[in-house]
């Protein structure tokens, strides 16, 4: 028996049995479309609705919102969410297409909606039936989030809101979207307010949805515009001014640091038939075996060889930081490893997928139109895809700020 | 691959080793109290002389923590390895003058010769005497096969080099080749026929020797043919255990250089407020943390017996070895001109840092070994 079940509570035990039992009976199995590489590319409204099956029925089994209460769909337990994506992950399921919902709406919502907006919400947010997106950043708010410009105006107990959010993940799919905006020009973060909005509903009635287009050439996120988009009280959380305060609790949960455990499953190589890992060293080590130059492989050039051992090490390291994490005692800030992840593991996959241009040589410069181009093409696209992640959720200079200020406690740089 | 425990190993009695450590060296080892020791003389042709404090050694070896690894059969604790990580980490943060980190290195070693005579020798070990190893050559090869001392008729003859706190060590485990491979023996410090002559070195927290030996008197611990074998068990814990003190001392560099700036003030705001500052201490902070995880990693795999502790643990060390420079040569110019000088303790630990980074090899060298490990042999 393996550690981890040892230190299993007897709920935990019990719920562990149950994952595995159910799991063993009722995994999806291969996908019948083809699934891009994360659910924040999907495009395809029939690879949507494949995972949103396979959302579903782990809903329905108790698997998605393990620790959020009853009342609000969840299933009121201790600490097993975790052990349901641990045993999701060993049998390498589908990812879940709701993921903006799950990892950052649902703690939101939970610690700050209305109870009677809580119970509408959360349970099709955790069945997946309805998707969500995050309408956070603006053309003139990136990193200086607290710069927000789209303005929400009381009208008696209804909002009107106009303003313009961009990068916006899914938000062609979704039903809501979780809204910082401004109620108050008089003051920069108190000034801020935040609401879930119904952005489907109103399609041409106040909302408009318009695909941006990446640097790779592939669509994925999108442009939101409310022009007078009138939104009912309830759906506002927490107090008006308050929104600064809200947006926290997202972004704790955004950065794998927040008190709720985001449901995760996983581990199915979805591009598999295609050859394509590109974020993991030992992927990129088999690449280097393959790529000929002068007669030897690049896994044969011992600049390269040191490149690739020292992915190997980041990405071990970054594997026992997270396992060291999870023991109190052996941190001595509780916020010091986590408050890292999202920094450390966006720039490992792009720094790895940088050694794949040396590693590819002269065929780095194929894209995956060109036939002749090493695995159809995938290392330089993920590449170029690397900088959305260490871009969003705060760009990385900015999560440099945030550790040295809260973990290091040196003083603010603005 | 058994599935490791979650924690490292660091039970209750591991945390609390860690937490008496912290504050033996906290009441005892200050960094004021250290560089008014050891640096007393700056003089760049200083005396090459042997400074420390031997009472504090002695408390260390009345604590027992020259015995927490050695099996409860040889006269010592019986702990696993994460227990002697937690010293040598607390060590490293107050950058201790003493030869407890060689004496581990010397006892593991003992430990995987598996014979009577290194069992005996690892009995004083835990009641306190203090025993380093001498196994390096003239080109500072760190390869157990490699060595400038040889063995004939049961006598040592040659020169061992690079001998870390060898002015501090009552005894010598020499590697030495004879007809048969490498052996492993032990000579005592006060041994006829040996000159133990200290070197000029830049670290001011150890000493190091190279000693000749001319037809020097020996015990032999591990046989010729098994003492190579016998270094080669014992180097992932070797790497571990000094990766672990490199872990301190990056943490009091980082700590260190931190709290100057909040408080060193120029353009009218406190240094840390510069993110060409406070940036590349974040990325300090990240490799300390990358090495801790990867150093615990290591000791944890040792410890439950796994079959790939030579890989984990130079991945701790490669790690280890990047982090040291990095962190030290950060804390000397975020410290600007002050920082470059001899008055400001950083560059005790800088040293300290700088001595431990090619100890056992550096960064490249453990990388050189794992793509051979990982990746096979270049053709």
């Amino acid at each position: 028996m393996s550690e981890a079940h040892k230190m299993d509570t007897p709920e935990q035990s019990a719920f562990r049995n149950h994952c595995k039992e159910w799991l063993a009976n009722n995994h999806p199995g291969r996908p019948t479309v083809k699934l891009p590489l994360g659910a924040l590319e999907l495009s395809d409204p029939e690879a949507l609705a494949w995972l949103q099956k396979w959302q579903k029925s782990a809903y329905d089994a108790g698997l998605i919102g393990c620790d959020y209460p009853k009342e609000v769909g969840g299933g009121g337990m201790d600490n097993c969410q975790s052990i349901a994506n641990t045993e999701m992950q060993r049998v390498q399921t589908p990812y879940l297409p709701n993921i903006i919902g799950m990892g950052m709406a649902a703690p939101t919502v939970l610690f700050h909606a209305r109870d009677e907006v809580k119970a509408e919400l959360l349970p099709k947010l955790f069945s997946g039936e309805e998707i969500w997106c995050q309408g956070f950043s603006e053309p003139g708010a990136g990193s200086d989030l607290a710069n927000q410009q789209t303005f929400a105006e009381r009208d008696g107990d209804n909002w009107v809101i106009n303003g313009h959010k961009v990068w916006t993940s899914l938000a062609h799919f979704a039903e809501w979207m979780i809204l910082l905006c401004r109620t108050s020009k008089d003051d920069k973060y108190n000034g801020l307010s935040y609401f879930v909005v119904p952005i489907k509903k109103a399609l041409g009635n106040g909302v408009t949805v318009r695909p941006l287009i990446k640097l790779t050439g592939e669509t994925g996120f999108n442009e939101v515009i409310f022009d007078n988009l009138i939104v009912d009280d309830r759906y506002r959380l927490d107090d008006v001014g308050a929104g600064w305060k809200v947006a926290m609790t997202t972004l704790s949960h955004e950065r794998g640091a927040g008190p709720m455990t985001t449901p995760a499953s996983g581990g199915m190589a979805v591009e598999e038939e295609e050859g394509a890992q590109t974020n993991s060293a030992m992927a990129l080590i088999q690449l280097a075996k393959q790529q000929y130059r002068n007669g030897k492989t690049a896994a044969d050039d011992p600049l390269i060889r040191d490149d690739l051992i020292k992915m190997m090490i980041r990405q071990e390291a970054f594997r026992q930081n997270q396992r060291r994490a999870s023991v109190p005692s052996l941190t001595d800030h509780p916020m010091r490893i986590p408050l890292q992840f999202k920094l450390v593991a966006t720039e490992m996959a792009q720094d790895l997928q940088q050694v794949a241009y040396e590693v590819e040589g002269a065929a780095s410069t194929l894209y995956v139109n060109d036939d002749n181009a090493p695995v159809k093409g995938q290392w330089p696209l993920a590449y170029m895809n690397s900088f959305g992640v260490t871009i969003a959720a705060g760009a990385n200079e900015v999560q440099r700020n945030i550790l040295g200020e809260r973990v290091l406690g040196m003083p603010k740089s603005k | 691959m058994t599935e490791q425990p979650k924690n490292f190993g660091f039970g209750e009695d591991e945390t609390m080793l860690k937490d008496s450590a912290q504050k033996f060296f906290s009441d005892n080892c200050s960094p004021d109290k250290i560089h008014g020791q050891v640096a007393r003389d700056p003089s760049i042709h200083r005396p090459i002389e042997t400074i420390w404090d031997k009472s504090l050694w002695q408390q260390v070896v009345e604590l027992g923590w020259t015995a927490v690894c050695i099996p409860e059969a040889a006269g010592g604790i019986g702990m696993p390895l994460v227990a002697a990580v937690a010293i040598a980490e607390e060590a490293g943060k107050a950058a201790f003058p003493s030869p407890l980190i060689s004496t581990y290195c010397a006892t593991f070693t003992l430990m995987a010769c598996d014979t009577d005579t290194a069992n005996k020798a690892l009995g004083d070990i835990a009641t306190g005497t203090a025993t380093t190893l001498a196994i390096t050559n003239r080109d500072g090869s760190w390869e157990s096969t490699d060595t400038d001392v040889s063995v004939v008729d049961g006598k040592l003859t040659g020169t061992a080099w690079f001998v870390q706190d060898a002015k501090k060590s009552d005894r010598f485990v020499v590697s030495a080749k004879g007809e048969n491979g490498v052996g492993l023996y032990l000579v005592e410090a006060t041994a006829a026929n040996i000159d133990i002559i200290a070197d000029g070195i830049i670290d001011l927290t150890r000493d190091q020797a190279h000693i000749t030996f001319d037809a020097a008197q020996c015990t032999e611990l591990a046989a010729q043919g098994a003492g190579d074998k016998a270094l080669d068990a014992a180097m992932p814990s070797i790497l571990t255990i000094v990766s672990a003190d490199m872990v301190g001392a990056g943490e009091w560099l980082l700590q260190t250089t931190t709290e100057y700036t909040k408080t060193r003030v120029q353009f009218d705001r406190p240094l840390g407020f510069f993110q060409a500052v406070k940036h590349p201490l974040v990325n300090v902070m990240l490799d300390i943390d990358r090495t801790k995880s990867l150093v615990y990693n290591s000791a944890c795999s040792i410890d439950s017996g796994e079959s790939n502790t030579e890989l984990n643990a130079r991945m701790a060390k490669s790690q280890a070895s990047d982090m040291a420079v990095f962190s030290s040569s950060r804390a000397i110019q975020f410290h600007g001109g002050i920082g470059f000088t001899w008055e400001c303790f950083v560059h005790i630990f800088f040293k300290r840092q700088m001595h431990n980074h090619v100890l056992y090899g550096d960064a490249k060298y453990q990388r050189a070994k794992l793509a051979d490990m990982v990746i096979g042999k270049a053709a």
